[in-house]
Formats: C-alpha cells, structure tokens, sequence
C-alpha cells in the first residue's frame, strides 16, 4: 500500500520506510517555532526539568509577535523572558521587532521551513507551512520544551482526507473563501486528528501566498496539519529565500485516504464566517447589509503581500464609513516595506485606514483593536469565537481581504462588486 | 487512581478563548490563570469551581489555539478530570503534558447530567455516574499516558525517568 505525502514525510523523519495511520512514531524535527505567549511557558518547563543546552539553535525560531510591541508591563516580561533565553542559547533565529513579523509570514519569507520539513510549533497555525509541502503541525508549550532538548518529538500518524478542488475561481473568489467553505462544509471538528491534503487544478493558479491562507485554517476545521504537494512556484519560491535542503514528496497513486471531498470552486462564491464559529460560512449576499464598527486586515491567515493588493484594489481612491474604524496590519516588515514602495501604502492612508507595525494583537483579542460590548467587525484572521476580538458581547465576521476592504468603505458587509 | 467530584457540563466545540481568554495569555502563574478558569463561557464561572469538580464536555472540547494556559486554568482550578466526545487534538495533547487526566467517552456525555456526581478509575476508564447509579466504559489509557499523568506531566516524567534509568526514553 502507498503512502500519503504525509507518511512519507513523517516516516523519513522517523528512519522509517513506510509508517502507518495509527502508529505512534518519534521523529525529528527541522524547527520547533515558539511565540511571545508560549515560549515563556515552554522556557520554564525546559529549565525546570533541568536541561541546559538546546538540541540547535538553528533550528529553533523565537517570534514576539502576539502582544508586541509589547502593550503592558506583563507582556513585557514575558519578550524579556523570551529574548534573554535567546542570548543565552544564541538562538539563530531571534526576530526582534523591526525585523520580526507575524512568525507563519515570517518563517516561509525567511525561507527557514520548506518541502519535506518537520516543523512543530507552540502555536496552533503552525499547520501554515503544509502549504510549502511540510509537515507542520501546532503543539503546545511542553511539547515545544522537549523538543527544544531533544531535536525529536512523538506524533500518532494520522489517517488523510484529500481535499479537490477543481475549476476556476469566480472574480472576488480569495482562497480565504475556498477555506472558509471547506470548514463549512465539514465542519470545526470535520477533520479531527487528521491531516488535510489539498489538491487539484485550482490550486495551481493560487500563488504561493495564497496557498498558505488555506493551509493556514486547517486547524479550524480540527486537522492535525493541511498540506499540499510542493510544485515547482513552491521550490522556487523557497529557494529565493535561501532554504537549502528542499525534499518534495508527493502521494502514492495507491495511497490511503480516508476520504476524498471534491469542490467546484466556479459554485463558490465570496464567503463570510458568522459568529461564532469559522463553520459558519455563507455566501456574502446572504448576509450583505449587516452593519459594522470595524474592519481588519491582516494576521497569520491573510497578512501577506497579496492580501495588501487585494485590499488596496478595493480601496484604491475611496475612504473608509466615517463609523468604521479599518485596522490594517502588514504581516511582516517586509510586507510593510513592500507597501511603502509600491504605493499601496498611500491608498490606505487616503483610505484613512490605520496602518500599524506587524503584530497578531487584535486577532486574540490582545491589543491594537479591541471590541466594546456589542460591536461587529469584519476580520481576515482566523476565529470568531465567543470574545475573541475583545468583549464577549462583540462578534468577528470572517471574510477575504476584497470583501474586508469593501465592507469597510460601505460600513456593512458587502460584497466587492458592489464596490469597485 | 480514582477521582470522584461533581460534574459540570458544556456543549460541542468549546474553545480555548472560552476556557482562558486572549486577555490572560500575558498570565503564566497556574494560581494566576485558575481566576480566570472559563470566563470566556460565564463570567463569574471560576467561582463556581471546588476543587475535585469534574469537567463532562461534547465533541471537539478545547478546539482553537494551542495555549496551554488553557488546560494549567482548568487544572490549578481544581479540576480533576475532563471527560469528553472527542477533543481537540493540541488540547490531548497539552491537557495529558502537563498532567490533566482526559477520557474520551461519547456514552458518558450522554447519561451525564449537570450536578451528577461521578467517578472514574483512571487504570482502567471506567466511570460511575453515581448519582444515576449508571456505568461507562472510556478507552483505557496506554501505560505511558498513565505514568505521565502520574508524575504529574511531562517534565515531572522525563525527570523521573533521568533519575531512574539516566537515559530518556520518550
């Protein structure tokens, strides 16, 4: 019997030739990522359990990136706590703010995870780098601890849903919208344990970016990891970035799957995830018209160079509603460079969208736009749990930067079209 | 090991930002974070909290993010065990790490109600609603959970196991 991209991954980690869903197996990995809120947890258990050496300290990446720059006294200790375990262990891949970024845009542009990797990070959307043909998957502080002594870690083998998608994409169609009606579709727990392969002629015309906005949510439909095969835009992509060792994998013929869902994409239209579940997704028209407070762009899902462009199209020469505040965050310092250089910065400005440095901050519900009682904002990030921008009387509608930006000039959501 | 403790009850897909939220995350002392043990599902919820309660939850229980201050919340609250449908998979994993003892049972969701009183056997999974006088076979645990749980987590394991043998097995 075949293998799935990721057996094979995990079973060449393992120093294994075949590995099967179910089998619990101790792997290397390549990266073990940590954030501002995690690694302080996990650098407390690494000491406590008295080790005193890193297994690498190339291939452990420190991100301050959630509450940064650091918004109170106690988020402060925390980056202190992080940054001097950094010093101490000569941690190659420290990203002080001006240089860091929102760690899943940070770590593909740096070209520290790539094809055939192991990547374990103390962060939930870990799962980013599937779309880079890795494995990667979200642990927590202990787990990222361990790893940081041992270089290994131990993972059940999961069992594969493949993911089809075929046809070309509607004008306005985002990949934020393929995802978002994918976990509609299954649901918060359709993928449960399981690892997400994502596949199909759609996918070839999604630029690299793109891809990772859909691996990116993976997680909020359950899966243990989303991935797709690394395709030759992927390999060039990392290899720009410096990334040396490249091994791309692909499915067997006679792999495994415990099912296959196909979607065609041309029936898809722009999608809105309604409070408080990202299951809950519907086509924008459905629900056009309900009235807004905020609008944010940016986060892990959908804080790349492309979804700046896709934002500024729609902006491009109108103003945000007088009672709409529009929050928009470039993931990474150079996706905030690019900005500046290639005017997108302007159309936001003239928007008169707040542009801040890179931070998670809004998207937990940790600084730079909070929701009082009652209020609505339409958000690209990830979840819109019960709070999680803020009051827990305030509600997070997911959409695509275009349906964002375009629901921010109209102040209720609305469909781009209706826009530009 | 046997746990005994009133039962709480909640729905499918409770989340993280539920059980601890975002707001916290800058909190790591466990005594810290229990305050705040569920405030996202009911404000005034970490006062309603005993120590030895026990936490009965639908599918999908801890779905979100991988914060472990989560599980640490629930724990340094008192809780003593969460049972659940299913749960999310970076939540088993920390909730076992740091030495919550998690059982997955969908037939105990089901004759659980809010209030019950409950047992349950952690060598072998089986829980006692006692208060219904009803039984429920969960998956037992495999060895190695078990002894991680009863050192009290992970570390506390791997330094056990440093001490006994000088070599890590994991």
């Amino acid at each position: 019997m075949g293998m799935t991209i990721t057996q094979k991954i995990l079973a060449a980690h393992a120093g294994r030739k075949f590995v099967e869903p179910g089998e619990l197996i101790l792997a290397t990995v390549d990266m073990v990522l940590g954030n501002d809120i995690t690694a302080p947890v996990a650098i407390e258990e690494f000491e406590k359990a008295g080790a005193t050496k890193v297994f690498d300290n190339e291939k452990i990446a420190l991100v301050p990136d959630h509450f940064t720059p650091c918004k109170d006294i106690k988020s402060a200790q925390l980056c202190k706590r992080v940054r001097e375990f950094a010093k101490k262990h000569n941690i190659k891949n420290y990203f002080e703010i001006g240089e860091m970024g929102v760690e899943h845009a940070l770590l593909p542009e740096k070209g520290l995870v790539g094809p055939g990797d192991v990547v374990i990070g103390a962060d939930s959307h870990t799962c980013t780098y599937g779309a880079l043909g890795a494995f990667a998957t979200g642990v927590g502080s202990t787990d990222m601890a361990a790893a940081m002594y041992m270089g290994k870690t131990w993972f059940k083998v999961p069992e594969t849903i493949k993911v089809v998608y075929n046809g070309k994409r509607q004008p306005w169609v985002c990949a934020k919208d393929l995802i978002l009606y994918t976990i509609g579709n299954i649901g918060v727990d359709g993928a449960l344990y399981k690892s997400l392969e994502f596949t199909g002629d759609t996918l070839k015309d999604l630029t690299v970016d793109e891809r990772l906005t859909i691996t990116n949510m993976a997680v909020e439909a359950g899966a243990k990891n989303g991935i797709m095969v690394a395709d030759e835009k992927v390999v060039e992509y990392v290899r720009r970035r410096g990334k040396k060792e490249v091994r791309v994998y692909k499915s067997d013929d006679d792999a495994c799957y415990e099912k296959i869902l196909e979607y065609d994409v041309e029936a898809i239209q722009p999608q809105v995830a309604l409070p408080h579940l990202p299951e809950n997704s519907v086509a924008v028209d459905e629900v056009s018209g309900i009235q807004i407070d905020q609008v944010v762009i940016g986060s892990c899902t959908n804080g790349r160079f492309v979804d700046m462009k896709q934002a500024a199209e729609v902006l491009k020469g109108k103003k945000a509603h007088p009672y709409v505040r529009l929050i928009i965050i470039p993931a990474t310092q150079e996706v905030y460079k690019r900005c500046v250089k290639e005017g997108l910065m302007d159309i936001f400005l003239e928007a008169n969208a707040v542009v801040s440095t890179p931070t998670c901050g809004p998207c937990l519900g940790g600084h730079m736009g909070i929701l009082a009682e009652g209020e609505k904002a339409v958000a690209t990030t990830n979840r819109n749990f019960v709070g999680r921008m803020g009051h827990p009387k305030s509600e997070v509608y997911l959409a695509s930067p275009a349906v964002a930006a375009a629901s921010a000039v109209t102040g209720k959501i609305t469909h781009p079209r209706e826009v530009v | 090991m046997i746990i005994q403790g009133r039962v709480f009850k909640f729905g499918d897909d409770l989340d993280t930002d539920a059980i601890l939220p975002g707001q916290y995350l800058s909190i790591s002392n466990p005594e810290e974070l229990a305050k705040h043990c569920m405030e996202g599902y009911q404000q005034d919820f970490p006062q309603k909290i005993k120590q030895g309660d026990i936490f009965v939850g639908g599918s999908n229980f801890g779905c979100g993010s991988s914060r472990e201050h989560a599980p640490i919340a629930i724990k340094a609250a008192g809780v003593s065990c969460v049972i659940a449908k299913s749960f999310a998979r970076i939540f088993y994993r920390n909730g076992i790490n740091i030495g919550l003892p998690l059982f997955e049972c969908a037939e105990a969701y089901e004759g659980i109600d809010e209030g019950d009183t409950v047992q349950i056997d952690t060598n072998n999974g089986l829980i006692k609603n006692l208060t219904k006088a009803t039984q429920f076979q969960a998956m037992p645990l495999p060895d190695f959970i078990k002894d991680i749980i009863m050192s009290g987590g992970l570390v506390e394991y791997v330094k056990n196991k440093l001490k006994n043998s000088r070599r890590i097995s994991l």
